[in-house]
């Protein structure tokens, strides 16, 4: 079955359902949403912890009642939902192929917006040694059982990675009765965000290990074991250092990675530093059409900047749609410099004459820091950060006035102060 | 029960032999220590059909290496599952590795192993650019190919069960008695069945059934290789299977396409005892890094899906063990299959099954044997069209469970149900390859033990891994 809809919205989590609202808004009234899963919300479904929605709403949500919000507005606005449904491919001439239920379903879009998020690092990318028992989850998988299936994962664990997920389910777990023995980090630093090290480790006593890591797995069956040691420079176990916890559970919570097969497909082209698609600051990818958001664009450390790109994402796709398809895709260039772990967007279409918001991480904690943006001639904008970690997404904001100067490329760097 | 013929090991071997058996009229069972079949080292190894060139002239190996390529071809294509015939590159990368190179040339002739040719840097650069630039020479076997060997293992095992065989998993055999009606074969857990001949398959454990047996004294050395799986983006990088001239350290490492598109690296082979077999370790993982890159310098690990150790059956002499016990008459034992067993997996059954009938005397050709196994990927390779009619037809092919594998909720059913039947998340996997993607089952794991729980009527709380003692959570919260 071949139908049309002007814009088809790749996943129905947060950013799908920013990205619909705002296109649907922005006056392109014909917008589809497709996920797979039997309601939209995405990972907020399972997410039943608060701390959601300060910055956008300025109240702390739980995340089914941020989705809640959302939820509403697609309703109220009537976009229609493809739900159970999954796209298996696209390609640059903007057919989108699903599969539910019902059959196949084919559906030429004018412009699509992916949003289909990011996945959790597995064990095998890992190389952890040692047995393939029961008991390894990554931590999303095993905050789905307990919280939307009611499941016991284990009795004692470990929680190997102190990103947000692991550490919320630090807190999870000891809530549920199961004893947290240890978080290890083989980094120097938590990749998680401060209030939550404060209020899911240090509230209850869980040990935080930095520069740890899980370097063996035991148990033939059921988890046995894991064998923690701390690591030297290169990230390499410290064999003297070698501790046995026993544990029959063990959560990953190793980093997440953009989902962005489908973007593979279209010929979009990927930012090796994002792990997503090279986006202009219309969130367009280089693929005329199509526009990327959320964390299948780059991973984000709250949900409230997700909305925020999605909505960027969105009006700009009904902009698209509504002038029937004029914008180029020449741009300049937005790099890296010292200190800098990626930039979004990375490219800026000079004919946009609105102020530009840069969005960028620091490769590692700098305390204080001073970012600076500059051309090849001169600096542009400089800013002022009290606190720039790695796990802290931050944001530059551009005066329109400068950009419209700028006709070369530009490059942002920060520097530690002290 | 008593049954004509008790095989112990449900391996690609004891597969193969069961299912060949099966085309005589008798009564057979399989007789399995775990939870599934293919659990030992047809789950765990290279997934290679050999060129023939490698084994010594004159033993069993290369006899039956030189026959089984062929029959392999044809029992993969009866059992609908995936073989390709992608050819192998032995390369030499060193001076010193092309007299190598040239000894197997030489080697391949005496196993009569036909279409086998020397090729220069420049044919091999053209067949596989992305080979490393210090490549010298290799030989070339274009009948070479590959298969997954567990797959192939559960498919053999099906097919044989679709025509009368019985398998009995977790059946530890403990005891192995002749008696005047037969052997009594008894479990650790008290089961038992009678049997007029017993066939030993069974792998790394097969000298401690001979010696249940009262047979001969086989001494199994197990070795354990470690391998890496990369994602499919990477399952580009070679067309061929490129191993390395062997030296010192072994058969060196291989670095290959499987069938399913992802990239395997590996082995590595260590001396171990059984219950370390399965253990990665950093060393071993290592060196697949390292050694692999020889050969291909391009492979992106980051890119590692999982890693794996396989044990292989292997035994001092280096030849298989394919004969009738000569101190307990009606006892065979088929040991010490360590590689090209996968390869000579049906000329292995065809010797067995010769064995049994100097044994037993001929028996009657069974009449309704079906060789052909329906294809269980057939969904998987329908176009959209035939897909969408399929869906209309039959609704839980509509409904996507395994995103990376793109595995449906009608074939994760139907791998429930379907001889030899698993309830295992485990088994799932390796019947439909739901969770065997880059995300590793982290999205789909619960949608799987779901559907398992939903089949087989229990609670999600009882669906396990890999057999009872593997419970994937712990009750309730």
């Amino acid at each position: 079955m071949l139908i049309e809809h002007n814009i088809v919205v790749i996943g129905g989590g947060p950013a799908g359902m920013a990205a619909a609202v705002a296109a649907f808004d922005g006056g392109e009234k014909d917008v589809i949403i497709i996920d797979r899963e039997d309601e939209t919300g995405g990972v907020l479904r399972q997410c039943i912890h608060n701390g959601f929605g300060l910055h956008k709403f300025g109240c702390e949500l739980t995340g089914p009642e941020y989705a809640e919000i959302y939820r509403n507005k697609i309703s109220e606005r009537g976009i229609k939902l493809y739900c159970n449904t999954t796209v298996v491919s696209i390609d640059n001439s903007k057919t989108v192929v699903a599969q539910n239920r019902d059959g196949i379903l084919k559906i030429k879009a004018k412009a699509i917006i992916l949003a289909m998020g990011c996945r959790e690092r597995s064990r095998g990318a890992l190389n952890i040694c040692g047995t393939r028992p029961a008991g390894i989850y990554s931590a999303g998988a095993a905050q789905r059982l307990i919280n939307c299936y009611g499941l016991r994962v284990g009795e004692r664990a470990v929680i190997l990675g102190s990103g947000d997920i692991g550490l919320i389910m630090a807190r999870r777990l000891t809530l549920q009765g199961i004893k947290v023995e240890a978080v290890c980090e083989i980094m120097p630093y938590s990749g998680g965000l401060v209030r939550n090290i404060t209020q899911c480790l240090d509230d209850f006593g869980i040990p935080l290990y930095l520069k740890t890591t899980v370097s063996k797995i035991h148990g033939s069956k059921r988890l046995e074991g894991v064998t923690i040691a701390q690591v030297d420079d290169n990230n390499k176990a410290i064999t003297d250092t070698e501790r046995y916890i026993p544990c029959d559970t063990l959560l990953l919570s190793v980093g997440l990675i953009p989902e962005n097969e489908l973007s593979n497909m279209a010929g979009v082209e990927l930012d090796a530093l994002t792990g997503g698609a090279v986006v202009d600051q219309n969130r367009q990818t280089t693929v005329d059409g199509i526009f990327a958001c959320g964390n299948a664009l780059h991973v984000h450390d709250l949900v409230d900047y997700v909305s925020d790109e999605a909505e960027i994402a969105g009006r700009n796709a009904a902009q698209y749609c509504l002038r029937d398809g004029s914008f180029s895709t020449d741009a300049i260039c937005i790099t890296k410099g010292k200190n800098i772990k990626y930039v979004v967007p990375q490219r800026v279409d000079l004919r946009q004459k609105d102020n530009l918001a840069i969005y960028l991480r620091v490769d590692k904690p700098l305390g204080r820091a001073l970012f600076t943006v500059k051309t090849e001639k001169e600096i542009i904008a400089k800013k002022l950060q009290i606190r720039a970690v790695p796990g802290e997404m931050i944001k530059i904001d551009i005066n329109k006035n400068q950009i419209e100067r700028v006709g070369s490329n530009i490059e942002i760097s920060a520097e530690a102060l002290n | 029960m008593r049954y004509d013929i008790v095989i112990i090991g449900a391996g690609i071997i004891g597969a193969m032999t069961a299912r060949r058996l099966a085309m005589q009229k008798r009564s057979i069972c399989v007789l399995e220590k775990e939870s599934d079949v293919a659990c030992g080292a047809s789950k765990a190894n290279s997934g290679i059909v050999h060129g023939g060139f490698d084994p010594e002239p004159g033993t069993l190996k290369a006899r039956l290496n030189a026959e089984g390529i062929g029959k392999l071809y044809k029992a993969a294509k009866q059992l609908n599952v995936p073989i390709k015939n992608n050819g192998s590159l032995v390369c030499s990368f060193d001076e010193s590795e092309d007299g190598k190179i040239l000894e197997l040339f030489e080697r391949a002739k005496k196993n009569g192993i036909m279409g086998v040719s020397i090729i220069d840097k420049n044919k091999i650069k053209e067949l596989e650019p992305n080979i490393s630039d210090n490549v010298r020479i290799a030989l070339y076997a274009p009948a070479a190919g590959i298969v997954c060997p567990y797959e192939l293992t559960i498919a053999a095992m099906g097919n044989a069960m679709d025509n009368g065989v019985d398998l009995k998993l977790g059946f530890e055999v403990s005891s192995i008695k002749k008696e005047e009606g037969g052997f009594v074969v008894s479990s650790t857990d008290g089961k038992r069945v009678i049997a007029g001949v017993v066939i030993n398959c069974a792998g790394v454990r097969s000298g401690k059934i001979s010696e249940l047996a009262g047979a001969e004294t086989i001494d199994i050395m197990p070795r354990a290789g470690e391998y890496m799986v990369l994602d499919k983006s990477e399952g580009v990088k070679t067309t061929r299977t490129i191993f390395q001239a062997p030296g010192k350290e072994g058969k060196g490492i291989l670095v290959t396409p499987t069938v399913d598109g992802n990239l395997l690296i590996g082995p590595t082979a260590s001396l171990v005892d059984e219950a370390n077999g399965k253990d990665t370790t950093e060393g071993g993982l290592n060196a697949v890094m390292r050694y692999s890159q020889k050969s291909v310098p391009c492979i992106d690990y980051r890119k590692v899906i999982t890693s794996f150790s396989g044990i292989r059956a292997s035994e001092k002499n280096g030849d298989f063990i394919i004969e009738e016990s000569a101190n307990v008459q009606g006892f065979i034992n088929v040991a010490a299959i360590d590689s090209p067993g996968l390869t000579c997996c049906v000329s292995i059954a065809d010797m067995v099954a010769e064995t049994v009938n100097n044994i037993a005397g001929e028996a009657p050709i069974n009449t309704r044997f079906n060789c052909i196994r329906e294809d269980t990927h057939a969904f998987r390779k329908m176009n959209d069209e035939q897909k969408d009619a399929y869906i209309k037809e039959h609704p839980d092919y509509g409904e996507m469970v395994c995103r990376c594998e793109h595995i449906t909720k009608g074939e994760i059913i139907r791998a429930i149900v379907t001889n030899p039947q698993t309830y295992d998340v485990d088994g799932i996997k390796r019947r439909v390859r739901a969770g065997m993607g880059r995300c590793q089952g982290g999205f789909c794991g619960h949608s799987v033990m779901r559907i398992i729980a939903q089949v087989r009527k229990c609670r999600m709380e009882d669906v396990t891994k890999d057999g009872a003692d593997a419970k994937m959570v712990k009750g309730r919260v």
